[in-house]
């Protein structure tokens, strides 16, 4: 039963007109972005959107995720039959009912029930919103209308199907539970009542529809179109890196307008579903810093908008993309808030990649204003003018080694390079670990050797603090000498010296076999090369602490865990937030070389999480930990736990 | 109105060893940086700039490789930079270190009335802190040594007021124009230059003059010109140190050994 395609018709006409011209204008202005290969590997990118999109992988992996699946997959079937009575609207030639009935009954019966499963998430997700949001500001008028649209889409379609099978005019009413349930309560009234019942709700229907397509594409429901493209086009690489920068004369370097931005990082600030996930778990947001992910996504796509006018003129937007915070813009104290510590991006159910969207506008405010933190001047230096971040001799860099034998590092003869890191080399407590992973190599006869003076700094600061001119310099000098020396081999105890070497680097065309010492250590205790002579029960209650670069950046969770428990003889004891869920200690991103301004500090937070588990020893992997850790405790009163490096743990059981 | 800075390039002095058989510095490898008080003259002069519109200039004498030196002067924004080079200037010692720099000045101040010459209070290799005055007296500038404040600068009436930062107290002097100050490191926060600013800096030529140019009586420059000259270096002979207690086992303990010791030597009142 249709009512009327003649006016419906032109309605239909008119309505998709304004959605596919209003569609061009947002999408046309991300088109204004720089570019940026998202093609590469498609098989990998298909799998992306199976997963994460069609799967709502991420979405799944948060309690109340299943509510947002269970919409989405609604929506995949509805779309078919809401297709099919936008085309009937206007055409009444053309109908699913024409199928064959078995065929049409099957999909009927889906419709039927998802419909049902879509209201009564609608209706939870009202509740939540009330209840209990996702965030504070998650109550806005946008997202009760959006429900309300959709429920009242259900609320209709029930109240359509239940007259027609109650008038006897639907042919697939046996399929139909859900609307033939309200086809029984509907059969009181007179054929001529159900009629008019049918003409309001599918008029009900069309136009909701309608203007529900049409308000996408300037609410935050935008991502229902473009989510699915976003997941394709993800990042296939390690996500902790950035990309590469040229240095050519004239070019501007870094993101200070909006439209420096690639276009899919302009696709990303569209797609943002504002679920706020990305905050609830961000350092930087939870110690009350100005930095919160989500609003830095919403800022760049307000700044986008609001200078749509400037850009397709080919001008020069107006609203700042940084300055003084205002919607639209990121002040720099929140950019240089960031610890780069990924929770944001391994949290975002669409993978919209947050931090380099940091680090890119950070790279202009050091490439382009040399405007940063006054306490970042000594630190670029330091290590421009001395390979290392205090700006010590290169010539102390074998120091810790003095009164030990150790081999300088020979390609062919030493199948190791270790890879000792400034903190590992200057650090006065790290130097501790250094020698304690010395010892652990000797003993279980591994061949390795040092590069002494020579080494340099890995450049990860420079590069997570958006120096990437010095970074760029670094790490040329850097894959040359590694490649000139005939490396092939690195072990790191430094999360960050790791990630650098394994996947930054390789940006430089250098491919090594990099390792970082808890996967080593675990490797050579499990081939039996590692014996310990005794189980270490000393150190009590022992708590690891995931470390983002080791973790989250590089996704080594098991072989610092196998190796605590191998040594105690007891399974590592455990923070709440834990593996991919781990909470920075506050010192990546080179915020282990800025004070800590506004807020709480953010190590002071973890260390009260670790306290909660009533450990005895704090195990990490990492120096900046160590140091984040030990200020800590110390800030805390406590100072009775240890801190510890996993080398300096294993150390112990070779006693 | 030209505003001159004067930087030198010296070794990286904390990597600087003494060959204990030669007693000469060991330079191999070392790599050079701007003496440090001199970033804090380029700083002040680039401020004058943005403040007045000073025309900037860096002037350095020394080897050809001083020429990195500059090309930083450069890239922090000075507008344009003059090396003096020639082997004939090579051994000097400060007296025709500062013969060399005031000449050039002069020679400078031709097309461009000179308002200021800047330098570091003193460099961390020679450490003489005499090139300076050594300067200003060969030109009649207005001496103002150790500033760590300029107060007020005015063209119209040629004044300049600075505080001079001395132990235990200030002195705010002032002087007529054209001065040469010396600053310490107190008296601003240098800047860290952009990339475009360095990547232009690194293809801009540096101004090379030798002595062809200045034309100075070879006696008065170079190791001939040079009245002092340095007979030896060494490190001095240091005691080996002592380790109190073990710290690490027994903090308290240690310190405690350490107040005894130095309350012993009369280093501390109790
Ligand atoms: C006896 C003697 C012999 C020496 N022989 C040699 C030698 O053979 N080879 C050698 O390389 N060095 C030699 N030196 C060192 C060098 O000549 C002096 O360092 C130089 O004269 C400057 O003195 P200073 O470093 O103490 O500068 P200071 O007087 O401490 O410097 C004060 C300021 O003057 C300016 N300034 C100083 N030198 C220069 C410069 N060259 N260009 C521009 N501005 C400058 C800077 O602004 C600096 O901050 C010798 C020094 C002495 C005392
Ligand atoms: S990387 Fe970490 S600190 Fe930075 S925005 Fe994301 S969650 Fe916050
Ligand atoms: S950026 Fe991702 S996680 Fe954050 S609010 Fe947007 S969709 Fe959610």
């Amino acid at each position: 039963m249709i009512p009327n395609p003649i006016i419906f018709a032109p309605l239909l006409g008119a309505a998709l007109l304004l959605f596919a011209w209003s569609c061009y204008r947002r999408l046309s202005l991300v088109a204004c972005g720089a570019q940026d290969d998202r093609l590469s590997n498609p098989v990998g990118r298909v799998r992306a959107a199976l997963q994460f999109a069609f799967g709502q992988k991420k979405v799944l992996s948060r309690p109340f995720g299943v509510n947002h699946a269970v919409i989405f997959w609604a929506f995949l079937a509805l779309a078919v039959a809401n297709g099919d009575f936008l085309l009937h609207g206007a055409f009444p030639g053309i109908s699913l009912s024409l199928l064959p009935p078995a065929m049409y009954g099957a999909l009927a019966f889906v419709f039927d029930l998802a419909s049902l499963f879509a209201l009564l998430a609608v209706g939870s997700a009202v509740v939540r919103r009330i209840v209990s949001p996702p965030f504070a500001g998650a109550r806005t008028g946008e997202a009760f209308v959006i429900l309300g649209m959709i429920a009242l889409l259900m609320l209709v379609f029930f109240g359509m199907h239940g007259a027609e099978i109650a008038l006897g005019t639907e042919t697939a009413s046996g399929y139909m539970p859900v609307s033939r349930y309200l086809a029984v309560m509907l059969s009181a009234f007179t054929p001529a009542d159900l009629h008019t019942i049918i003409v309001i709700s599918w008029w009900i229907h069309a136009v909701v529809l309608l203007a529900f397509m049409n308000y996408l594409p300037y609410s935050k429901h935008m991502h229902i179109l473009t989510a699915i493209p976003n997941c394709f086009f993800r990042n296939l690489n390690q996500s902790n890196t950035q990309p590469r920068e040229e240095f050519i004369e004239g070019k501007r370097f870094g993101v200070g307008s909006v439209d420096e931005f690639t276009w899919k990082d302009l696709l990303d600030s569209v797609s943002c579903t504002e679920c706020g996930r990305c905050q609830t778990v961000c350092p930087a947001a939870l110690t009350g810093k100005s930095l919160n992910p989500r609003q830095v996504v919403h800022d760049i796509k307000t700044n986008l908008f609001r200078n749509a006018k400037q850009l397709k003129n080919g001008k020069g937007p107006l609203l700042p993309l940084i300055g003084d915070a205002a919607e639209g813009t990121s002040s720099e104290e929140t950019l240089w808030s960031c610890t780069t510590c990924g929770a944001c991006m391994e949290a975002c159910p669409v993978l919209i990649e947050q931090m380099p969207k940091i680090v890119k506008m950070r790279r202009h405010l050091v490439e382009m204003e040399a405007s940063f933190p006054v306490e970042l001047i000594n630190l670029f230096e330091n290590i421009e003018g001395r390979s290392n971040p205090w700006g010590i001799a290169p010539s102390e860099r074998s120091k810790w080694c003095s009164t030990l034998e150790v081999k300088p590092f020979e390609a062919g003869k030493t199948e190791y390079l270790f890879y000792v890191g400034c903190a590992g080399a200057f650090d006065s407590r790290q130097k501790q670990v250094t020698v304690a992973l010395a010892a652990i190599l000797d003993a279980a006869g591994v061949s390795w050797g040092i590069l002494g003076r020579d080494e340099m700094c890995c450049g990860d600061s420079l590069r997570r603090l958006g120096n990437e001119f010095a970074f760029d310099r670094l790490a040329r000098e850097n894959v040359q000498m590694l490649k000139e020396r005939g490396v092939t081999k690195i072990l790191t105890h430094c999360p960050h010296c790791f990630s650098t070497l394994k996947n930054d680097y390789l940006q430089y065309g250098l491919e090594l076999e990099v390792i970082h010492h808890t996967e080593l250590i675990n490797q050579l205790m499990k081939d039996g090369k590692l014996k310990l002579n005794r189980e270490v029960t000393e150190l009590g209650t022992v708590l690891y602490h995931d470390s983002c670069y080791l973790g989250r950046h590089n996704d080594v969770y098991q072989a610092p865990r196998e190796v605590i428990a191998t040594v105690t003889g007891q399974p590592a004891a455990e923070f709440t937030r834990n593996l991919n869920s781990s909470f920075c200690c506050g010192a990546g991103g080179g915020r282990m070389w800025l004070e800590e301004q506004s807020g709480t500090r953010i190590n002071r937070e973890r260390a009260r999480e670790a306290l909660g588990a009533q450990p005895d020893t704090i195990c990490v992997s990492c120096p900046y930990c160590m140091t984040m850790f030990g200020d800590a405790l110390k800030d805390e009163g406590a100072t009775e736990v240890k801190v510890k490096d996993i080398a300096e743990v294993v150390a112990e059981g070779l006693r | 109105m030209r505003v001159i800075t004067c930087i030198k390039q010296v070794p990286d002095t904390t990597q600087v060893k003494i060959d204990p058989v030669t007693n000469t510095l060991v330079r191999d490898g070392i790599p050079f940086i701007i003496n440090p008080y001199d970033v804090h003259a380029i700083e002040e002069s680039l401020r004058l700039k943005d403040r007045f519109g000073l025309h900037t200039t860096a002037l350095s004498m020394g080897p050809p490789n001083a020429e990195a030196a500059l090309k930083r002067a450069l890239a922090l924004g000075m507008d344009d930079a003059v090396l003096l080079s020639d082997r004939a200037f090579g051994g000097a010692d400060t007296l025709s270190t500062s013969n060399v720099l005031a000449t050039a000045i002069k020679k400078l101040s031709q097309d461009r009335p000179l308002g200021l010459v800047i330098c570091g209070k003193q460099t961390i290799d020679g450490d003489t802190a005499q090139v300076g005055p050594g300067i200003a007296v060969r030109l009649g500038l207005s001496q103002l040594t150790l500033v760590d404040r300029i107060e007020s600068l005015d063209f119209l009436a040629n004044r300049i007021r600075v505080r001079r930062k001395l132990e235990g107290r200030y002195e705010i002097v002032e002087a007529r124009l054209p001065a040469m100050i010396t600053v310490v490191r107190e008296i601003n926060q240098p800047r860290y230059p952009t990339v475009p600013m360095r990547m232009q800096a690194g293809k801009s030529p540096i101004t090379v003059w030798d002595n062809e140019t200045l034309k100075l009586d070879t006696n008065t420059i170079g190791l001939k010109g040079s009245p002092t000259w340095v007979s030896k270096i060494f490190s001095p002979e240091r005691d080996k140190g002592e380790m109190l207690g073990d710290g690490l086992s027994d903090p308290v303990g240690s310190t405690r050994l350490l107040m005894e010791r130095l309350l012993a030597h009369d280093l501390l009142t109790a």
